[in-house]
């Protein structure tokens, strides 16, 4: 049987679309306007669809492909899709409000990357390499949406955010070989995505107060002290 | 399910009812009898939860019973029951004055059972994927609640808790990953690795480092539903503004459901013996939960909101006592949390009439209850005596057994009840300042008698009395076994 021409490929592309999964979040840390930011986070959910579709067939574990059609369906299509009409309908397109300047939002970015490497990779040393950095890429995600969902005051981009922190927790558990439930959950957070954020509170906020800014909601808070 | 009978099982029951009951009320367009299905649905749970006393089933790859969940899924469907109960009458209340439209009860009383279903599964299942599931359902339905009444301040709070309590379910969810991680080498792949009664048994030869950072995600995760500090923005708004019924389910049960995943994921931990020992995690949690909260109560000028933060302040005395465990401080932390629970609930049950005769819930605006209604006024300082930890209330007697075996723990530790007594001390003071305000002196605008139901609130505060006074000795046997086993 002849050498394969790359030994470690298997690896390699695994290694590639997590770690372009780590760069589109990074990415969307700079996004001033809503659009722009809506069209990276369809782009990462096509790189979760194909990082896991890779994981399906790397882990002979056809149930992925179930999670990667989802990715791509749901959060590379329909998700986006009803945000780009749902900011245009509330006439949001324009900027996106951050409590933090760019700078420091992608140098704090960069340090959370950098978190995740340093307490990732010596707890799994002795994991399978490919879940390995799977799991410090994933949670690097995770902390990233953590990171957007702080520095945003816009409900649209919060959403953005948690979806992405939610990309971040599919990619790990697609990672964990043989790991069960993962379709059933990857369903369940979709179902939790779909139901409460686009059906019942946006509509609602914005009966109330004709804008998603989360800030104008901190103006109604009624006996607080 | 009991073949050989041909009878439902008690678990089946359990998990049926409330599921089709969510599916009858859903569609169920006439709200005053949805509200006694919602009890009658309750009741059958009830009854089946009794019922796992007697026929329990054998653990399988998604569902356990054991001696510690089987306290827990007793209480939440008891307290359940009642607060649908009260809630019935609470509801046709609300109905009248125009508050809430029969559409907004068709998803109320749906919701109520897609809560219990979630938490009795989350409180049953024997896999963390199952029960990670059955939380965050538990959780969805609550946020759908929490924003019933649309108002601004409703809408704030359902948002706020919505958007803590996912990352909260998100931390909790990467933890589970990890755990299973952990296991994987050892189990081998698939289904095992996520089993409570696998993991248990081989957890010794788990890898040390991974199980200590999937328990911190774990502690952060589920730790933001218990209400800990620093995690705690969500609890007082989702209290305050949703109806008082799940201010009453919420601080008495949802918050358990969250503290028995920890607990589980602790007793894992403890089993193995490279890994960090969760419980001084829990107890700083703790501590910094009753001190912020109990300082926070000063200065409420909501009622609901007040007790909201009593009740993280009663969480974090609770994390603290299994954090210090051993048989004494574990089982008056299982005393604890049923006690309060039950007062909790009937204290929320309180407010709630009072609210309603009201019109209002500032606390500026609610004073005199004993001269404008006896029997509410009395029963509610009574409640509030008993959450504050006098004698002869059940509180007291938990609230003394902790600080008693924190004092019986060696040197440096036992240091920690100077906190915890201050903790104590400083939540004691604040309850009594405002007690005064509501219960005594001039009655303010609001005389009309109360509609609604006592029969919930006082069950639930003479239970709360009885067991000050004298606990069946059964159940402290019981609640003595379910403590060696936290460890």
């Amino acid at each position: 049987m002849p050498q394969p021409i790359f030994p470690h490929l298997v690896f390699d592309v695994a290694h590639l679309l997590a770690g372009a999964m780590v760069l589109i979040s990074l990415m969307m840390l700079y996004q001033g306007r809503l659009n722009a930011l809506i069209k990276v986070f369809a782009l990462q959910a096509v790189a979760l669809a194909a990082s896991v579709a890779w994981q399906a067939q790397a882990q002979h574990a056809p149930h992925l492909y179930v999670t990667a059609v989802i990715a791509i369906a749901f959060k590379g299509v329909v998700i986006p899709v009803a945000l780009h009409r749902m900011v245009a309908r509330l006439g949001i397109h324009r900027q996106v409000e951050t409590a933090l300047a760019t700078g420091p939002t992608m140098l704090a970015g960069i340090g959370l990357v950098a978190l995740a490497l340093v307490v990732m990779l010596p707890v799994t040393a002795t994991s399978d390499p490919l879940a390995r950095e799977d799991l410090a890429f994933a949670l690097s995600v995770v902390l990233l949406g953590l990171l957007m969902m702080v520095t945003r005051r816009n409900a649209v981009s919060q959403i953005i955010g948690f979806m992405s922190l939610e990309n971040g927790l599919i990619l790990a558990a697609a990672g964990a070989r043989g790991m069960p439930l993962v379709v059933e959950i990857s369903v369940a957070f979709s179902v939790l995505i779909a139901f409460i954020v686009i059906g019942v509170f946006l509509f609602r906020i914005r009966e109330r107060f004709d804008t998603v800014d989360v800030d104008a909601l901190d103006r109604f808070r009624g006996g607080r002290a | 399910m009991s073949f050989a009978t041909g009878l439902p099982s008690s678990i089946g029951v359990l998990l049926a009812t409330p599921a089709l009951a969510a599916a009858l009320l859903a569609p169920w367009s006439h709200p005053r009898s949805g509200a006694w299905i919602n009890v009658a649905a309750c009741a059958v749970s009830f009854l089946a939860a009794l019922g796992l006393l007697v026929q329990r089933p054998e653990a399988g790859p998604y569902i356990l019973v054991d001696d510690l969940n089987i306290v827990f899924v007793i209480l939440n469907t008891f307290v359940a029951l009642t607060t649908a109960v009260f809630s019935a009458t609470y509801i046709s209340h609300e109905l009248e004055t125009g508050r809430l439209t029969p559409a907004n009860l068709r998803i109320y009383h749906a919701m109520y059972q897609v809560l219990l279903f979630g938490m009795t599964l989350a409180l049953v299942s024997n896999n963390l994927g199952v029960m990670w599931v059955s939380i965050e359902v538990a959780t969805l339905s609550t946020v759908l609640m929490v924003g019933l009444y649309r108002t601004p301040e409703a809408i704030e709070a359902a948002w706020k808790y919505f958007m803590l309590g996912s990352v909260g379910i998100a931390l909790a969810l990467f933890g589970t990953i990890l755990i299973y991680m952990a296991a994987q080498p050892v189990v081998g792949e698939g289904q095992d690795g996520m089993v409570w009664t696998v993991l248990v048994t081989r957890v010794q030869e788990f890898d040390p480092a991974l199980l200590n950072l999937a328990f911190v995600f774990l502690l952060l995760g589920y730790g933001t539903k218990v209400g800990l500090a620093p995690l705690n923005a969500w609890l007082p708004d989702a209290h305050a503004e949703g109806p008082t019924p799940i201010s009453a389910v919420l601080s008495g049960l949802l918050l358990n459901v969250a503290l028995y995943a920890v607990l589980r994921f602790k007793l894992l931990l403890a089993l193995n013996p490279g890994a960090l020992a969760p419980g001084p995690l829990l107890m700083g949690m703790g501590l910094a939960s009753l001190l912020i909260a109990g300082a926070m109560l000063y200065r409420r000028r909501d009622i609901k909101r007040l007790f909201a933060y009593s009740s993280i302040e009663h969480m974090g005395l609770i994390a603290f006592a299994f954090g210090i465990g051993g048989p004494i401080a574990n089982f008056a932390g299982l005393l604890h949390m049923v006690m309060h629970s039950l007062t909790k609930s009937a204290i929320f049950f309180a407010v709630g009439h009072a609210v309603q005769v009201k019109g209002t819930q500032k606390l500026s605006d609610i004073r005199g209850l004993t001269t404008s209604h006896p029997l509410l006024g009395w029963s509610l300082v009574v409640g509030v005596l008993a959450i504050a930890g006098l004698p002869p209330g059940g509180v007291f007697m938990s609230e003394f057994l902790l600080v008693t075996s924190t004092f019986a723990t060696p040197f440096p530790l036992m240091l920690l009840a100077v906190p915890l007594v201050v903790g104590l001390l400083i939540a004691f003071g604040a309850l009594m300042l405002k007690l005064s305000g509501i219960a005594f002196g001039a009655p303010s605008p609001g005389t009309a008698p109360v509609k609604a139901s006592y029969g919930p609130m006082l069950l639930h505060l003479a239970l709360v009395l009885i067991a000050g006074l004298y606990l069946p000795g059964p159940l402290v046997t019981w609640f003595q076994h379910v403590a060696k086993l936290l460890g």
